[in-house]
């Protein structure tokens, strides 16, 4: 059996058998311990420092960022976005509570649809886990209120993300979503909208992913 | 096209006389070297990380065995089936199987070097199942038969009129008058023509840049959102990979990220990083049905306890070949081999032996540069140089390469012989080539000077000179 013979082939290159008990359990320890790496102080700042350094990093990855003080304002802000670029005024929103709750019946220029992205759909409207200040990064766990294809499949991508969320690295992060229960079938990191450089080694955006990132952050939310 | 691997010399002279992969060459290679360093410039942190992804991997590979069975384990508590796979008919039939068993017609791919490496394409095709390749550069080289030259880039060698014909020829349904203004226009012709494509295909193959032993996790790194399209659209998930993949945590994950994106393409990240745990749970609306992890050892269990085993550490960055003055002259393709430049060299004699890839190691001038750029630190001059000497010690080098090395040892083992004949070569050749500094024929050496000039002497030896110099410095 391939198994056996892969492990045998690795034991007899390492010249030893299985590892013994007691460097097994220190292994394990380190699986339960999963000790983090060198972070970068890049990220290492207050709340005020980490939204500033997020939004320049998310901007340099060519991401659009916009402050909001209230859920309220959200319907506006998104029409406005829409208006702006010439795009339809629909929106399909990941079926999230905190989504859901936004006021959206104030502004009836948009059509809203909450559920899972259709093939050609223009816009979605999903909500951030965690933002990572070090490279302007979004995280988004997948669940039946975040259905990944929401992240990948519109032409344009519009993600709440609450301010009190951004963290400084990866790694708080992840141990906010370790806190949470265990780790979900997908969890993707996103950094700007999708792009290419196949074509001559020269960046253009909008590949197979969303075109544009727009990404709405809510001050003062816990 | 990929060329035979035996025939690296005759690949490598008419890829140097080919213009339009000069032209691709001169445009890619400062590209990749600035964009490198100028994301290195920005994190003072960099080195620091470097030697910290070298030791997670040096401490994974040391446990590999470990590692594997608690990723194993792992990937099965999510719903998910490992195929252990020795060999790359193993692998080609296990992704098969699962193909069939799931009534699988098409596939959608994401990029994969391990799925190049056990050729999948064409056997998926010889047993009616239709591979659609995603990634935009890899879409292209399906669509004209080719395969890649470069590793994270591996329709760098083609120009823009390359792509434009390609999709005329291929997009028969689209009207034949179209103008292609901007490089942006063939980018949106195919994600149109990619989309339906993404939204029919019954399963997704991708590979894994990371497998997370502590979660049973695989990782994808992504810039066009290809890949996530391929391993969440369709009802089962295919993860084409390598034991040499495996890391213990999330945080060992991490680190290893920070380096790669820079390494790799200048990122500070790349736009997508997913990690993919099992099939969809009992709640989701969406996610595959079925999620397989094909794992391929194909040689690379023989690597470990060896002189070779540094080369497990490797990220597939790409660093090494994107600053390798031999790629830069040749591309990738010459090499003949899946994988090019130097960390080809070092890799492709352990998957296709020494007797087919001999050449491959001798393809260095052993500057060092692609062991300075390594974010994981492998010596690989020092692993060519191994390939080296077992090629000699099985006599596998041709006849003149040995004659020419034992007349250079017997001189070499008489040092004062050794010192006359060389200062009289060096005097001799710099009187000759004084006035150009430079020979453009020189007798037997037409082999080195058709392709370039060889230099003249400046005049005496090193030798020559230190004890010139010592003696001055003792008056």
């Amino acid at each position: 059996m391939s198994r056996t013979a892969i492990l045998s082939a690795i034991r007899r290159g390492l010249k030893r058998g299985p590892l013994p008990a007691d460097q097994q359990a220190m292994l394990t320890s380190r699986l339960k311990t999963h000790p983090r790496g060198l972070i970068p102080a890049r990220g290492q700042l207050d709340l005020p420092g980490r939204i500033a350094l997020f939004t320049n990093q998310a901007e340099r990855e060519f991401a659009t960022v916009a402050h909001l003080a209230a859920p309220a304002e959200i319907p506006a802000a998104i029409a406005a976005y829409l208006a702006r670029l010439h795009l339809p005024p629909t929106l399909t929103i990941s079926p999230h509570p905190a989504l859901r709750a936004i006021p959206f019946a104030a502004t009836p220029a948009l059509q809203i649809r909450s559920g899972t992205a259709l093939p050609a759909e223009s816009t979605c409207l999903t909500l951030a886990f965690a933002g990572i200040a070090e490279t302007g990064t979004l995280l988004l766990p997948s669940g039946p209120q975040t259905p990944t294809t929401n992240n990948i499949l519109p032409d344009n991508s519009l993600v709440l993300l609450p301010a009190a969320r951004i963290t400084a690295s990866y790694e708080d992060a992840f141990d906010l979503l370790r806190a949470e229960a265990s780790l979900p079938r997908n969890v993707m990191l996103i950094t700007g909208p999708s792009r290419s450089a196949d074509i001559e080694q020269t960046l253009e955006l909008g590949a197979h992913g969303p075109r544009r990132l727009h990404i709405l952050i809510l001050d003062g939310q816990g | 096209m990929l060329q035979s691997l035996a025939a690296f010399k005759e690949n490598a002279t008419s890829a140097i006389g080919n213009a339009g992969l000069q032209r691709a060459l001169a445009r890619a290679k400062p590209h990749f070297a600035k964009k490198r360093q100028a994301a290195i410039d920005l994190l003072p942190e960099f080195e620091a990380l470097r030697e910290a992804a070298k030791n997670i991997k040096d401490h994974t590979i040391a446990h590999l065995d470990f590692y594997l069975e608690i990723y194993a384990a792992a990937v099965e508590a999510s719903g998910g089936t490992v195929h252990w796979c020795s060999t790359a008919q193993d692998a080609r039939a296990a992704v098969l199987k699962i193909c069939q068993t799931a009534g699988v017609r098409t596939v959608t791919k994401g990029k994969s070097m391990v799925t190049e490496e056990i050729a999948l394409n064409p056997f998926l095709e010889a047993n009616g199942i239709t591979p659609v390749e995603t990634d935009l550069g890899e879409y292209i080289l399906q669509l004209r038969g080719e395969t890649p030259s470069h590793i994270i880039a591996p329709a760098f060698h083609l120009n823009r009129e390359d792509w434009e014909e390609s999709f005329r020829k291929s997009h028969a349904d689209l009207p034949a008058d179209r103008v292609f203004r901007e490089r942006r226009d063939l980018l949106t012709e195919a994600r149109g023509k990619l989309r339906e494509k993404f939204l029919t295909a019954d399963a997704g193959i991708t590979g894994a840049n990371f497998l997370i032993a502590e979660s049973g996790t695989s990782v994808i790194v992504t810039n066009e959102g290809n890949g996530d399209l391929t391993q969440t659209l369709p009802r089962v998930h295919i993860v084409v990979t390598s034991i040499e993949k495996v890391v213990p945590t999330i945080e060992d994950t991490l680190t290893l990220l920070r380096v790669l994106a820079r390494s790799a393409t200048g990122q500070e990240m790349s736009v997508y990083t997913t990690f993919s745990t099992g099939p969809r749970r009992a709640a989701d609306t969406d996610g595959p049905q079925e999620y397989h992890a094909v794992l391929l050892d194909n040689g690379r269990s023989a690597m470990a306890g060896t002189e070779f085993q540094d080369m497990l550490r490797c990220i597939r960055c790409a660093a090494c070949m994107n600053h390798c003055p031999v790629y830069g002259a040749i591309g990738g393709h010459a090499y003949g081999s899946i994988y090019p430049g130097p960390m080809g060299a070092v890799l492709t004699p352990m998957l296709s032996g020494i007797e087919t890839a001999g050449n491959l190691p001798n393809a260095s001038t052993f500057c060092g540069k692609c062991e300075s750029v390594c974010p994981v630190k492998i010596p690989l001059p020092n692993l060519m140089r191994h390939w080296r000497e077992r090629e000699f010690e099985r006599h596998l080098s041709p006849p003149a390469q040995r004659y020419g090395l034992a007349i250079w040892a017997w001189f070499a083992k008489r040092p004062a012989l050794y010192r006359a004949a060389t200062r009289a070569a060096a005097l001799g050749l710099s009187l000759m080539g004084h006035k150009q500094g430079r020979f453009t024929w020189l007798p037997f050496a037409s082999a080195w000077t058709k392709t370039r000039d060889f230099p003249a002497p400046e005049g005496d030896t090193f030798f020559a000179q230190y004890a010139a110099r010592q003696k001055a410095r003792n008056q």
